[in-house]
């Protein structure tokens, strides 16, 4: 087990390597020129050439990159060559508001999406299963920034309950943390819970049709029991699996909530670099989106050998 | 009369949405402590009546008539899931088929059984581990005290069937029920399972309900037998009744067809529809197949020999004994497979290229086949016969040493040379049930073989309807998917892809083992007919030496990557030399040893 975690983290290490490695070519290749475009058409060739100079953009692109990671490592993403400010206090900002809300959804849909799923498969012949299973294929149908403007009209224009947009650090007053936190949550939740609603029906179903779980029975469990005691477990890895694959996907799908509702998260940060072709900020947004998926990645791999003993040796 | 253990009244089951029942009135009884064998082919219903008695019948399947069980007053069909649950494993206990999938893959073993223990609250919760303790040791587990912290994946398949064992036992059932306790295991481990379940059955003074299609490993156990045939009980009577005496035609049938020593005139298996020549098992080993005229009166049938075989009974068992010189000629000349100091060695893999354990899977294996032969391999699971088969095959390749199949050196060859080997090699595998694509007709499953060896349209069509033919399915079959049909149906649809290239070896890798006894007959008849008209190679790897001795001419007996004994087939059964090959032919259970025995 130590070994297995050990050289998923060297895999880990790896894949950062070459991930900043792709993302600071992708950049340096783009046709354009970062001091040009900071300093507008109208500059002149000299004018440029010494803001070139300024930035080490003149330098060759090995040493403005092992520059780039090294700051990184050390926690500093840079300068904007748009606004001349270091951009690192605004990354970090962002990465905050976007975690706190990822992983309020993907909570939020994992307890609704938990008792939902095992229910409708337990009852899948009655019509409450069906009923679930309905509901969960229209939600998945709905986009979210459908369902986000659905509850912005009712919970907020209309009853009036939560802020319809903008952000408050929780150090600022947690109430209105909380209250601002609602409707973008929901929103993100709603659709997340409704896809993983139909991988645990699924799975809960298929674990129900193991033969451990007759022998569960047999030993003198009831159905529903079985299914909680023996079931759950085994269908628990399946379903980690794609709740870690929803993570990675929310972190991005942010991008449209986090406009919706005026959140300042890594999406709007995204966003606004991209419009001020801010190319430091891309370059740092990008590289902070992909250390998150794959540190979610790293948990999901070290979570299903702790649940499951067979991959647990394998590994 | 004192009352019954188990009393089953016309039990009725018929699927939600059908007319038919798939079990009609269904009556049976067991005195305490009595133990029955329940005899039929898959479908007869003798799961479905078990599954009324333990109240696990699918919830699509609803049932009529009467269950009643000592310790619980009325009828056991109509009782809730939380009555029947606190009577399963207190009352009532079942050890089912399949140990690799019957436990909880996350669960340590001594959770498991200390589970059934909780549960019924018999045992003092203090006194729970030591309890746990004693129901390993009593299935005699190796190491009970290490074997509690294991996993079920850590443990083989008949080590995992003893805890089976030892949780259906934990509570002192009244009455044991084991279905196909033993199908799934080598024959080693199945007589001493069976030895373990009469054991402890004595040993808690259970009654017991045994399920299986194989009327030899029954013949141990019980005292009577229950023969039922499709969801009806056609016979019931005392093994020495059922064995010697059949009334029922299907009972005759299956006696018939599960006997591997007694062939007919044709020197064939006896099947259902041949059994009336069947002449019951031969406790004295007598001449096998006394009784004569009955083939021709039968014959026409299932068995009858494809149009291009053509000639009479006598010429075909002439043809059989002018094979056997040929065969015996050829051994002198080259032979057609040749395999020198072969081993496989499969390295364990660490972080950073550390070597982990590696694996000897063959460790020097040296053999010939002659053109003609028909060779036998037997060994246990893990013996090493599958990596022999897949390297034969050019499906691996070998650590070292050399394989020659025909004029293709093995370990060096080219992926065209591979390409040749594989229309002259072909397989049939163990399970027919995985190996044909579920989303392929029949007649494209058969052909993709001649399309990998490049034959034309035209050509394809024609020799896949040959080879349909040649295996006793009809031309229907090609457009239909391998669902629809049976166990039996889809082994003969693997032997027609494996022959359509016209190969000159044949290799079969447990090709009856996952067959109910009376299908095992015919697939080995068809495999014999075909083998001697289209003059093949045979390789028939099995676990199951009684099929083994019928079927080839010579064998070789595997171990540990080992070749153990090897030589011509009668002389090994006859004077085996290693304890090994010994133990592996007392293990395999025979109709007329039983009966002796018993």
């Amino acid at each position: 087990m130590l070994t297995y975690a050990i050289s998923r983290a060297i895999q880990f290490a790896l894949s950062l390597l070459v991930a900043s490695v792709a993302v600071f070519a992708l950049m340096s290749l783009l046709p354009g020129n970062a001091a040009q475009v900071a300093l507008g058409t109208n500059a002149t060739p000299e004018a440029v050439a010494a803001l070139e100079a300024q930035y080490g953009l003149d330098r060759p692109p090995l040493i403005r990159y092992f520059d780039w990671m090294g700051g990184m490592l050390t926690g500093d993403f840079g300068t904007s060559y748009v606004t001349g400010a270091d951009i690192t206090p605004v990354i970090v900002g962002s990465v905050q508001v976007t975690a706190i809300l990822v992983i309020a959804a993907i909570a939020l849909s994992i307890l609704i999406a938990v008792p939902l799923g095992t229910f409708a498969a337990l009852e899948q012949r009655n019509w409450i299963g069906v009923t679930i299973s309905a509901i969960s294929q229209v939600g998945i149908a709905i986009p979210n920034f459908l369902a986000a403007i659905i509850l912005v009209i009712i919970f907020s224009l209309t009853l009036g309950w939560f802020p319809s947009q903008g952000w408050m650090a929780p150090i600022e007053g947690f109430g209105g943390f909380l209250l601002r936190l609602v409707l973008p949550v929901v929103s993100l939740a709603l659709v997340q819970a409704a896809i993983l609603t139909r991988y645990v029906r699924s799975a809960v179903l298929d674990v129900m049709r193991e033969d451990f779980i007759r022998t569960a029975r047999a030993k003198g469990l009831t159905r529903s029991k079985a299914l909680f005691v023996h079931g759950l477990r085994n269908a628990a890895i399946p379903v980690i699996t794609v709740a870690g694959v929803q993570l990675a996907t929310l972190l991005v799908g942010a991008v449209i909530i986090e406009q919706i509702f005026v959140l300042p998260g890594i999406g709007s940060e995204l966003v606004r670099a991209v419009a001020n072709r801010d190319l430091v900020a891309v370059q740092g947004i990008v590289m902070v989106l992909v250390l998150l998926v794959l540190i979610i990645n790293l948990i999901v791999d070290i979570l299903v050998p702790i649940v499951d003993p067979r991959i647990r040796n394998a590994a | 009369m004192p009352e019954n253990l188990l009393d089953v009244r016309d039990l009725t089951i018929t699927p939600a949405g059908a007319d038919a029942p798939v079990l009609h009135d269904v009556s049976l009884s067991l005195a305490p402590g009595e133990r029955v064998g329940l005899i039929g082919e898959s479908g007869s219903g003798k799961s479905l009546t078990a599954q009324s008695v333990m109240g696990l019948l699918p919830e699509e399947l609803h049932a009529r008539g009467q269950v009643h069980l000592q310790g619980h007053s009325g009828n056991l069909l109509d009782a809730t899931e939380k009555t029947l649950a606190g009577l399963r494993s207190d009352i009532v206990s079942m050890v089912f088929q399949e140990p690799m999938s019957a436990l909880n893959p996350l669960m340590r073993i001594g959770d498991q059984i200390a589970e059934v223990l909780r549960i019924h609250g018999k045992v003092p919760r203090g006194q729970i581990p030591t309890r746990v303790r004693e129901l390993l040791h009593d299935v005699h587990l190796p190491d009970p005290d290490s074997a509690r912290f294991a996993y079920p994946h850590q443990m083989s398949g008949g080590q995992r069937q003893r805890v089976m064992l030892a949780i259906a036992l934990a509570n002192s059932p009244r009455l044991l029920i084991c279905d196909e306790p033993t199908t799934a295991l080598d024959v080693t481990v199945q007589k001493h399972m069976l030895d373990l379940i009469a054991e402890r059955v004595a040993a808690v003074e259970a009654g017991l309900l045994f399920i299986t299609h194989d009327l030899a490993v029954v013949a141990g156990v019980c005292d009577r037998v229950i023969v039922m045939y499709r969801g009806r009980i056609v016979e019931t009577g005392s093994v020495d009744e059922i064995f010697t005496a059949p009334r029922h035609d299907y009972t005759r049938g299956l006696l018939a067809s599960s006997d591997l020593e007694a062939t007919d005139d044709r020197g064939r298996l006896f099947t259902l529809k041949t059994a009336l020549a069947y002449s019951g098992p031969q406790v004295q080993g007598a001449e096998p197949g006394s009784a004569t005229g009955e083939w021709e009166n039968s014959g026409g049938e299932e068995d009858a020999p494809a149009p291009t075989r053509g000639g009479s009974i006598s010429t075909s068992v002439e043809q059989s004994t002018a094979d056997d010189v040929s065969a015996a000629s050829a051994r002198e000349s080259t032979p057609l497979i040749e395999a020198s100091d072969v081993t496989r060695v499969f390295r364990g893999r660490g972080l950073f290229g550390r070597r982990r354990s590696d694996v000897t899977a063959l460790g020097g294996i040296d053999f010939t086949v002659a053109a003609g032969a028909r060779l036998g391999i037997v060994g246990e699971s893990g013996s090493g016969k599958s990596t022999l088969l897949g390297i034969l095959s050019g499906l691996d390749r070998p650590t070292s040493g050399h394989v020659r199949v025909g004029d293709i050196r093995v370990e060096a060859a080219s992926s065209q040379a591979l390409r040749r080997l594989r229309e002259n090699l072909q397989i049939v595998f163990q399970d027919p049930f995985a190996s044909l694509d579920p989303r392929m007709r029949i007649a494209d499953i058969v052909a993709e073989p001649l399309i990998a060896a490049g034959v034309d349209g035209d050509e394809r069509t024609t020799r896949v309807e040959e080879m349909i033919e040649a295996v006793d399915l009809d031309s229907d079959s090609l457009r239909r998917y391998p669902h629809q049909f049976s166990g039996g149906q889809r082994q003969r649809i693997s032997i027609a892809r494996a022959l359509v290239t016209r190969p000159q070896i044949l290799v079969a890798d447990e090709p009856v083992s996952a067959l109910d006894v009376s299908v095992r007959a015919q697939v080995l008849n068809l495999l014999t007919d075909l083998v001697d008209e289209y003059a093949l190679t045979l390789l028939f790897v099995s676990h199951d030496l009684g099929v083994v001795k019928h079927l080839c001419s010579d064998v070789i007996v595997m171990r540990d990557g080992q070749i153990v004994e090897s030589g011509a087939t009668e002389d090994i059964y006859a004077n085996p030399q290693e304890e090994y090959t010994r133990r592996l032919i007392a293990a395999t259970p025979s109709l007329a040893e039983a009966l002796a025995a018993g």
